[in-house]
């Protein structure tokens, strides 16, 4: 073990040690900021595995992402419009049908437009420098921005409140507060996350992908066609990205063009928490980053928060660029 | 016409010429060695065949199609396999999906898991090893497994390049003879090696490739006794 180790299991015992003794000294204000650390975190999850996967096959990072997360929720508030009206937040069948209906609608519309994407932007510099993909996908965020910027403006817009609260769909166990929101966001994000799982570790497209990601030229001999095999992960970036719009502004109920440059950051700097590239980390380090961000807001200050994140950000950078669960068998 | 025909060939890095002129015939059944030493041309001809690049000039052909501008996972449907340098397994992956990447490009699940038991009878070790992380196998391990990898695209021609480097005197033996054992099974094979001698006993013919040009070629017994080839690559 080298100093830099030292240094990071020395930071991040003593957030464990301050943290627990807020669990001890106040357990019921502890626990309620965990309960929304874990909403938020399951929301960063699905945004930090399109980030992972994306750099584990073609490593770039793809700053474009945040940006198909919140065009995701933008095309699911304007389709979930036409059901919204007098039902908004309570439980109707109607509700239901439409969440059941949009959320896939979204996530097949997202995944194509992110493959369209990488077709038009990223695939003719597939050979280029580095540098040229990099800076072709801030351009694509500040596009994406801009389409939305122009659609409905700078203001906030208001995503259609279809789950259900109020008397009957809260409760509170040992006086922490939690609703079926919460619920449905972290249960939502963990059914995607789990079929991701079985899709990539089980389907021989799957593999390829993870193939592609480990050697692009064996891969190529083993009678993979690359394209395909990046086109989809794009595809499935895009769908948990659209998929984690929708969570967010379900959870939220508002959304703004440029939601994606906060949400991507952090989950960006989920995804390098994790060890970039590896899909169980961007999921674990989801989840940690909104509860650190949620810990943050309560116990420090949410106006530090960002410091908070970012520092986590360069301090894993510095100290462990290959992230918490690191590789864990050598390349080659 | 010979099964795979590689004709007149120049290919570039950049500006850097690779290959020039090159023509390599192999037929059907043979096995065709292809030596020469540290960048010869060998496996960039390879990976010509392979489709991973294209020449400029010239022409390949395989079972009487033009293949010169195919793409590389079209050309492994069509019959042609590799075991790269350097072996190129998928680290992160077990063995035995490494092996099912092999067979990518088939869909026939009773065949596929009818190679498999070949590739695990011909090499016995992967068979105890199935479950490991590639990443984590001997070098002699990864290895066997590129090549049986390669095996799993039942390929009409497996192409070898330098499968005995790095490996201990016992464990060559043992990789020559299980390329003769597939070519007597009926798999046609080139192999590329800088293991001259071992390479030209096994091989019917072969070719001396020296700075992107073949320089000579002849059965493998011919080149064994030549004498050009006993100073440059034998040292006799
Ligand atoms: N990616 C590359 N970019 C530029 N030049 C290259 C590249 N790959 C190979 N070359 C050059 O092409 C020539 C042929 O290389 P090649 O790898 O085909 O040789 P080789 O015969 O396989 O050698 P070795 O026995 O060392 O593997 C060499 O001069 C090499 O420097
Ligand atoms: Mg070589």
């Amino acid at each position: 073990m080298s100093l830099t180790d030292y240094g990071f299991y020395i930071l991040c015992a003593t957030a464990i040690v301050l943290l627990a003794t807020q669990a001890f000294t106040n357990p019921k204000d502890f626990f309620q900021v965990t309960i929304f650390g874990l909403a938020d975190g399951a929301i960063y999850a699905l945004v930090a595995l399109g980030y992972t996967m994306v750099y584990g096959i073609i490593e770039l990072i793809n700053f474009a992402h945040g940006d198909v997360f919140t065009l995701g929720a933008y095309i699911g508030a304007a389709i979930l419009a036409f059901f919204a009206g007098a039902n908004e937040g309570s439980f109707v069948v109607v509700n239901v049908i439409a969440l059941l209906l949009v959320f896939p609608i979204v996530m097949l519309i997202m995944g194509g437009i992110n493959i369209t994407i990488e077709r038009i932007a990223y695939r003719p510099l597939r050979n280029a420098p580095r540098l040229a993909p990099l800076i072709t996908a801030i351009g694509m965020s500040f596009v994406l921005e801009g389409i939305m910027f122009m659609w409905h403006g700078a203001p906030t817009v208001h995503f259609p409140d279809l789950l259900p609260h109020g008397p009957g769909f809260q409760t509170t166990i040992g006086g922490v507060f939690f609703g079926f929101k919460d619920v449905f966001v972290v249960v939502a994000a963990a059914i995607l996350v789990s079929l991701l799982a079985v899709f990539i570790n089980g389907s021989k497209l799957g593999k390829a992908m993870r193939a592609t990601a480990q050697d692009r030229d064996a891969a190529q001999l083993m009678g993979i066609d690359i394209n395909r095999t990046i086109a989809a992960t794009f595809f499935i970036g895009a769908v948990l990205a659209g998929a984690g719009g929708m969570i967010w502004g379900l959870y939220f109920n508002t959304i703004y063009y440029n939601l994606g440059f906060r949400t991507g950051l952090v989950a960006f700097t989920a995804a390098v928490f994790g060890g970039i590239g590896n899909i169980p980390g961007a999921a674990i380090g989801g989840l940690i980053i909104g509860l650190v961000a949620a810990y943050s807001d309560g116990y420090i200050g949410s106006k530090w928060t960002e410091v908070v994140i970012f520092g986590i950000l360069i301090g894993v950078l510095v100290f462990r660029p290959t992230g918490l669960l690191g590789m864990r068998v050598p390349e080659k | 016409m010979a099964l795979l025909e590689f004709e007149g060939v120049d290919a570039f890095y950049g500006r850097i010429q690779a290959l020039r002129k090159v023509s390599i015939s192999v037929e059907k059944g043979e096995v065709v060695a292809l030596i020469g030493s540290n960048g010869a041309g060998k496996t960039t001809t390879l990976r010509t065949i392979s489709g991973l690049m294209h020449p400029t000039n010239g022409t390949v052909m395989f079972d009487g199609r033009d293949i010169t501008h195919t793409r590389p996972s079209r050309i492994v449907e069509l019959g042609i396999s590799q075991s790269p340098e350097g072996r190129r397994l998928f680290p992160r992956m077990s063995v035995v999906d490494n092996l099912f990447m092999g067979a990518y490009s088939r869909n026939d699940r009773p065949g596929i898991a009818s190679d498999m038991e070949r590739v695990f009878t011909l090499f016995p070790r992967l068979l105890e090893r199935r479950t490991q992380i590639a990443g984590t196998l001997s070098g002699g391990e990864q290895q066997m497994l590129a090549m049986g990898r390669a095996l799993m695209a039942r390929p009409k021609v497996m192409m070898l390049d330098e499968p005995s480097l790095g490996l201990a005197p016992i464990l060559i033996e043992t990789i020559f003879s299980i390329v003769r054992e597939i070519n007597s099974q009926g798999t046609t094979v080139l192999l590329v090696e800088q293991n001259a001698h071992k390479a030209l006993e096994v091989a019917n013919r072969a070719y001396v490739l020296e700075t992107g040009v073949i320089a000579q070629q002849g059965t493998g017994r011919d080149l064994l006794a030549s004498e050009e080839v006993q100073k440059a690559y034998l040292g006799m």
